[in-house]
This record gives structure tokens, sequence and C-alpha cells, in this order.
């Protein structure tokens, strides 16, 4: 692991990699970069920055859910009933252990486990699989019942009726935005997957040494982030309503 | 590292790293694969260019259409989207790309001694997204254009039938270009810098960019969801924006303000960012204040994302808003305040060379003094209520971003166009063409100024006659600038055909982007410099040492 510090170091105008017509550079460690080190700190910190992009994007989106609750608050809570906890609470655990499984693929190819980095993460590919099925059935179930938003919201009508309790038309906006932030969030488990697959891809070709783990760690980063918007927005939706 | 070496592999893909980066790979391939950041700042340029062509000539026919009252040229549909694309085009495709995109590629990683931005591949991908972006735009135009302005404001976007879906699905992808290109700087600015090259050894232009940089990659991701739930409004009929399905409009304005107003940061400070450079140069004196414009600009770029609610002081928020956000707003002009007042001690006792880049720098000074000023009386309740979306918010902004950011994109494109292109351009034709703009600039607005505080609201197809004067006045101005502007395409056309062959620094700069020939090598430096300087030390050199280069570069020795 590298720290701030090697930042200092690999300013260093003696270091090696400098200048031209060497040739001498580790196969993985680009021309404007003066040291493995500069490297990965470099590209730790993009994706820290991209991560802040990520969470004023959802921002938004949490941002609207606090006013409308605000203003709708007994409604939100009968259109919350009507989300399926136990399917929720299933998926919180699946993504918490994807994480954990995550973080356990960069602890593998930190210390040079090939073999170790793939099996956490295929597990933790795994994990998102189960988290999209997961998700499928309840989008089915959802529009089954058309809880839905906007123009596709039926389920004020009596043909709709849930135990008996039919929800106000107004609840169309609590699964506006329950299908607009699960969405976004199901989109970003998608991207989260590709990447990773693509850190997998480096680790299958042999590119990832206890040297050069840049890809398995900002996939990982950018998954805990994945995992850190479900997070809020699991009691949000499921819970508190 | 070197002793952890496997194999050699060359790590410029076959490209003398020393050979003139114009000529370091041939042909279009080798561009639109390129991952240079100078030749990704080229691209940038071009297009940004063709952009405010386009934007350019969609404000021509406004002011066309408003020479006469009534139809002049064209009926009201088209003249709703006509304004709406000047806008959209501008803001979207010129502005906000101009200078951080296209300057910024280039001659940042320069500055900086590096040889490239952190992430060259991320570089070209967001120019891409940006092309991507741009087509979509295009698409909306060609497929019935947008007639809503560019604020897409609800209910007028929820309920137009123009292509509103296409044109915010352009914006949205476009948005993605300006965060990683704010990502890329960032972290460039952050990991890139040469050995010596310390915080307060930054050039003023960097500190601009890093500020833009940080606004870019914090508002812009909001401006993002807000377009992703307008479309969303369009095609399910979400209710998020639709007071008749329990929505609020007027939570649309916040969002889009909340990236909105932090995007005029994101246009005015690179602006501001450039003639910190050319006074520097053209006074060849150390910056007054350094410190204070560098922490002003970061000061703008945080207050930026307080003020969004001045947009919206007649849309029915709560008085004790309008309240915090108009005095939060005055706050503004501490940091604008702080920059003029820089400039204007920089430009005491140093020796000016009036060139024409320098002469855009102080245009800059003058106009965007007056765009700032009127700013305020905007920003003062009783006054905006008069004052709010009449033609007076017109000419306010458009001197803040036309009489600035216009300027200094312009002032930039001179001064580094021996640096881009290796060539010199013809100053006095230059100096004529400046004389057009800044003439035909301030008669267009000043006479907006002047009906906008009589009352003529903006966006309006017809007026009443006792307003003709002033639209004619106003429309002839449009035409004295479209000729400054053809002039000087004709003298950057000149100059890449015939132009002279520039030496390395021919404005005997201190800044470090001269350190290198002109254009600069493919790998900008022959060797990682070693930075023993800041980069307004005029007084460490004299005249001579200044064209040829400072004593001080060739000793490698920290003091």
């Amino acid at each position: 692991m590298s720290s701030a510090t090697t930042t200092e170091a690999s300013h260093s105008p003696v270091e090696g990699g400098h200048g031209h017509g060497h040739g001498q550079h580790a196969p993985f460690l680009a021309h404007h970069f003066d040291t493995p080190a500069h490297q990965f700190d470099s590209a730790k910190l993009g994706m820290w920055i991209f991560i802040a992009t990520e969470i004023l994007m959802f921002g938004g989106l949490f941002v609207a859910y606090g006013l409308f609750r605000g203003q709708e608050t007994e409604m939100f809570h009968q259109a919350h009933e009507r989300l399926d906890k136990i399917m929720g609470a299933v998926n919180t655990v699946v993504l918490l252990f994807s994480s954990l499984t995550a973080a356990l693929a960069v602890r593998q190819s930190q210390v040079g486990d090939r073999k170790g980095t793939t099996r956490w993460l295929i597990v933790t590919l795994l994990c998102a699989c189960i988290f999209l099925v997961v998700k499928f059935f309840e989008y089915q179930h959802k529009f089954h019942d058309g809880l839905l938003p906007g123009h596709y919201f039926t389920a004020h009508l009596a043909e709709h009726a849930h135990n008996g309790h039919v929800l106000p038309y107004r609840a169309h906006m609590f699964f506006a935005l329950y299908f607009m932030m699960t969405g976004l969030h199901g989109v970003h488990v998608l991207i989260g997957m590709g990447v990773l697959s693509w850190a997998l891809k480096r680790n299958l070709d042999g590119k990832i040494s206890s040297r050069y783990f840049t890809p398995i760690e900002i996939g990982a980063l950018y998954w805990h982030l994945v995992d850190l918007v479900w997070i809020y927005l699991f009691p949000l939706l499921y819970l508190v309503g | 590292m070197a002793t952890e070496v496997e194999h050699a592999a060359d790590p410029h893909g076959g490209i003398d790293p020393n050979e003139n980066y114009l000529l370091a790979g041939k042909g279009i391939w080798s561009w639109l694969s390129t991952l240079d950041h100078k030749r990704i700042g080229v691209m940038y340029l071009i297009s940004v260019i063709l952009a405010f062509f386009l934007g350019g000539m969609f404000a021509l026919l406004i002011r066309l259409e408003l020479l006469t009252p009534g139809r002049t040229i064209m009926g009201a549909a088209t003249y709703n989207r006509v304004f709406t694309l000047h806008g959209a085009i501008m803001v979207f495709l010129f502005i906000i790309p101009s200078i951080p995109a296209a300057m910024g590629n280039f001659v940042l990683p320069i500055m900086l001694g590096a040889k490239d931005v952190a992430f060259p591949r991320l570089n070209l991908m967001s120019f891409y997204i940006y092309v991507i972006g741009a087509i979509f735009c295009l698409f909306s135009i060609v497929s019935g254009a947008v007639d809503t302005g560019w604020t897409f404001y609800t209910p007028y976007s929820t309920t137009s039938s123009s292509s509103v879906v296409s044109m915010t699905l352009g914006v949205f992808i476009l948005g993605f270009s300006s965060i990683l290109t704010g990502l890329n700087f960032i972290v460039t600015i952050h990991k890139l810098r040469a050995p010596g090259m310390h915080w307060r050894r930054l050039p003023l232009f960097v500190w601009g960019m890093y500020a833009t940089s940080v606004i870019q990659v914090l508002a812009t991701p909001v401006l993002a969801i807000t377009l992703a739930l307008l479309a969303m409004e369009k095609v399910l009929g979400l209710g998020i924006f639709d007071a008749s399905l329990g929505g609020d409009p007027v939570l649309f304005q916040h969002f889009f303000w909340f990236y909105s107003h932090p995007a005029v940061y994101i246009m005015i400070v690179p602006g501001m960012a450039v003639v910190s450079e050319l006074f520097a140069t053209f006074s060849r004196r150390a910056v007054f204040g350094y410190f204070a414009i560098a922490m002003s600009s970061l000061g703008l770029a945080l207050l930026g994302f307080l003020v969004w609610g001045h947009h919206m002081f007649t849309s029915g928020q709560s008085e004790f808003a309008t309240m915090v956000f108009s005095g939060l707003t005055m706050l503004v002009a501490i940091p604008s305040g702080v920059k003029v007042f820089n400039w204007t001690a920089t430009l005491y006792k140093g020796s000016i060379w009036l060139t024409t880049p320098m002469l855009y720098a102080l245009s800059f000074l003058v106009l965007f003094t007056i765009g700032g000023l009127t700013g305020l009386f905007l920003g003062t309740l009783s006054v905006d209520i008069h004052l709010h979306d009449t033609y007076f918010v017109v000419a306010h902004f458009h001197y803040v971003m036309m009489g600035g950011t216009v300027m200094g994109f312009l002032g930039g494109l001179l001064y580094w166009w021996p640096k881009i292109t290796g060539k010199l351009y013809n100053e006095p034709a230059a100096k004529v063409s400046w004389a057009f703009i800044f003439v035909g600039f301030n008669a267009v607005f000043i006479a907006q100024f002047i009906m906008g505080s009589r009352g003529m609201p903006r966006r309006y197809y017809d007026y009443v006659p006792e307003f003709r004067p002033y639209h004619a006045f106003s429309t002839y101005g449009s035409w004295v600038l479209a000729v400054g502007f053809f002039i000087l395409a004709g003298v950057l056309v000149q100059s890449l055909l015939k132009g002279a062959k520039s030496p390395p620094n021919p404005w005997g700069s201190a800044g470090f982007e001269w350190n290198t020939s002109s254009p600069p090598i493919f790998s900008n430096f022959a060797e990682t410099p070693v930075i023993t300087r800041g980069p307004y030390d005029y007084h460490e050199a004299t005249e001579e040492e200044l064209f040829d280069g400072f004593p001080e570069d060739f000793k490698k020795t920290e003091s």
C-alpha cells in the first residue's frame, strides 16, 4: 500500500523513468508518471473524485425524496407498506457481503495471490447477480400491482386493492421516486459489475501483481460506493417510508 | 523503481518524444486516436470555435429579427427556437468547454512541467463524449429544435412539443465530458507537478482551472440528475416537476440553478485565469496579490454553490430565502473585487506592452467590472423585482459571459496561438479586429441595458415602438461585432497559411509554458524541468533574458 508520503518521494528528479530514450519502464507504468506508487495514488484520487460526483448525482434524488416525504408523510407511509421488506433486507445483506468480498479481493491482490483475487472477485460478481435477480422479482411484482410511476400508476383502482385498501392516486409520486432511485442504483450495479469484470479480466490475463493492483483497488472502491448508496436507499424507502 | 523493470517497453507508441507535437504521428487517425493532451486540446479548440460560429449565427438572426417591431424575417415560433438554440449552444457547447477543455488541456500540463494530464485515455474519452453530446444537440436542432429557452423550465419543457428530450440528453452527455475533464485536471494538479512546483508557485491560470474543476465535478452531476428526471417526466409522466400530479415546478428551478449558477463560475473563472496570465506577461510585473487572486478563485467556487436562489426571487420562494440568497449574492462581489483591484494594481507602474492579447485583457477588466456591478443591482431584492426578466438581465450576463469569458478566451487564443501553432499572426490586423469586437459588443449591450431598465422584457418576439431605436442600435452593433469576428478569423487563417515562424517565447513571458519550444515537442520537455522560481519573477531577468530564457532555469538548483 502506498500513502500520501510516496508522492513527495516520487517527485525526486533522480528517480528512474525520467527523460527519454531509456525505454526502461515497467510495462504498466505510463510515461508521464515517475513511479508505480505515483501512478497508483493518482488513479485512486481520481476514483475518489468520481465518487464525489456520483454522490451529488444521487443527492438530487435524495433532496426530492426529502421534500415530497415532508409534504406527504402519510401517503409515503401508506405507499411504503407495499414494498417487500424481506426482499429489500435480503438484498442489503447480499450487497454488504459483496463489499466484504470485494475488500478481500483487494487484499489478496496486494499479497500477490492471483487465484484468491479471482475467487473473491467472482463471489462479488455473483452477489451482484443475486441482487439484480431479487430486484427483478421485486420490479415484476410492482408491475403486476400497477405500482408504477406517472401515467402507468393504476394501484388506486379497485382491482389492485391490497388487503382491502387502495392507494391514493398521488402515491404515484412515491413510486416515481422509488423507481428513479432504485433504477439509477441498478444502473450503478451494472456499471460496477462492468468495472469488476474488467478488473477480473486483467487479473486472469496476469496483469495484476503485488506491485500493480490498481484495477482491483479502484474497482472495489467503486463497488463500495454502489453498496453505500443502497445502505441509504433501503431504510429510506423500505423501512421509514 | 527503475531497478524493478521487467522488460523494455516503448511508452510512446513509436513516436519520437522530441518531435514537434504537430508532426509526431501523421494522418487524421493519429489525431483521432491521440492521447496527447495538446492534440486533444486542439481538437477541442476546433470544436468550440465551430460551436461559437453556430451560436453566433443564431445571435445575428435574433438581432436581425428584432431590428423592427413585428415580423422582420421569421415567425414567432421560429424566433423562440432561435433564441433557445443560441443560448443552449453558447452555454453547453461553447463557453463551458471553451477555456478549460481547449486551452486548459493544452497549457495546463505544460505549466506544471508534466508530460501529460493524469489520465490521457479519460481525456480522449471526454472529448468523444463531448462529440456524442453535440451530435444529440444537433439532432435536436434538425428534428424540430427546442423552444423553451436554454433553461428548460418546467412546465414549458414538459408541455412543449419541440425536440426537448434529445436536447436534454445531449446536455446530459456533455455534462459527463465536463466532469471527466475536471476530474482529470484536479488529479493532474495534485499529482503531476514538476519538482519544485509547489502550490505557491502555481501559475494563476492553474489556480483558476483548479477552482473551475472543483465546480465541474461537484455541480454537473446535479444537472445530470435534473435532466434525467426531466426526460423521464416527458417519457413516463413522472410528475416530480408537475404541480397537477403532486410535483413541484419550482423544484426544477432549484435543481437547475444549483448546477447552473455554479456553472456561471465554470464560465467566468477560466476567463479570469487567462487574463491573470496576460496582465503579468504584458505588464512585465509579478501579479500583485498573487495569493489573494488564487484564493479568490476558490472563494468564487465556494460562493457559487450558495447563491442559486437569486435566479428565483420572483418564483415563489419564501421571503426569508430570498433575503438569505440576496445577502449571499452580495458576498460574490468580494472575491470579484479582490481580483479586479489586484489586476489594476498589477498594471500600476508596470511596463505595459499593448499587444492584442493585452487589449483583450484590458477589455475584460472594464467589461467584467460593468457586468459584475450590474449583478449587484440584480442581487438587490427590490431592484430585481423591476429588472427581473428584462433586457437588463440579458445585458448583465452578456457583459460577464461575453465581455468577460469571451474576451479572456480571445486574449488567451491569441496569446497562446504561437505556442499552439508555432506561427505568428498579423498584430495590426488583430488590433483592428479587436476594435470592431470591442465597439460592436458595447453597442449591442449598452442599448440593452437602457431598454431593460425601461422595462423591455427578455425573450419577447414583439415590442412597443418606443423601444425601436434601442433595438435597432443593438442590431447595428451586432453587425459591427460580426465584422470584427470575421476579420479575426481572417487573421488566424492567414497566420496558419502564411504566418512567420514563432520563436519559442515571442512575448518574453516568464510563464513556464514558454520554457519549451513553440510548438512544444511531443513530450513537452526533453527533460523533466526543475522549477526554481515563480511564474511571474520578471525582476529576476533582463529584457533579453526574458526572450532568450531565464538564467535561473539552467542552474537546476533549489534555493
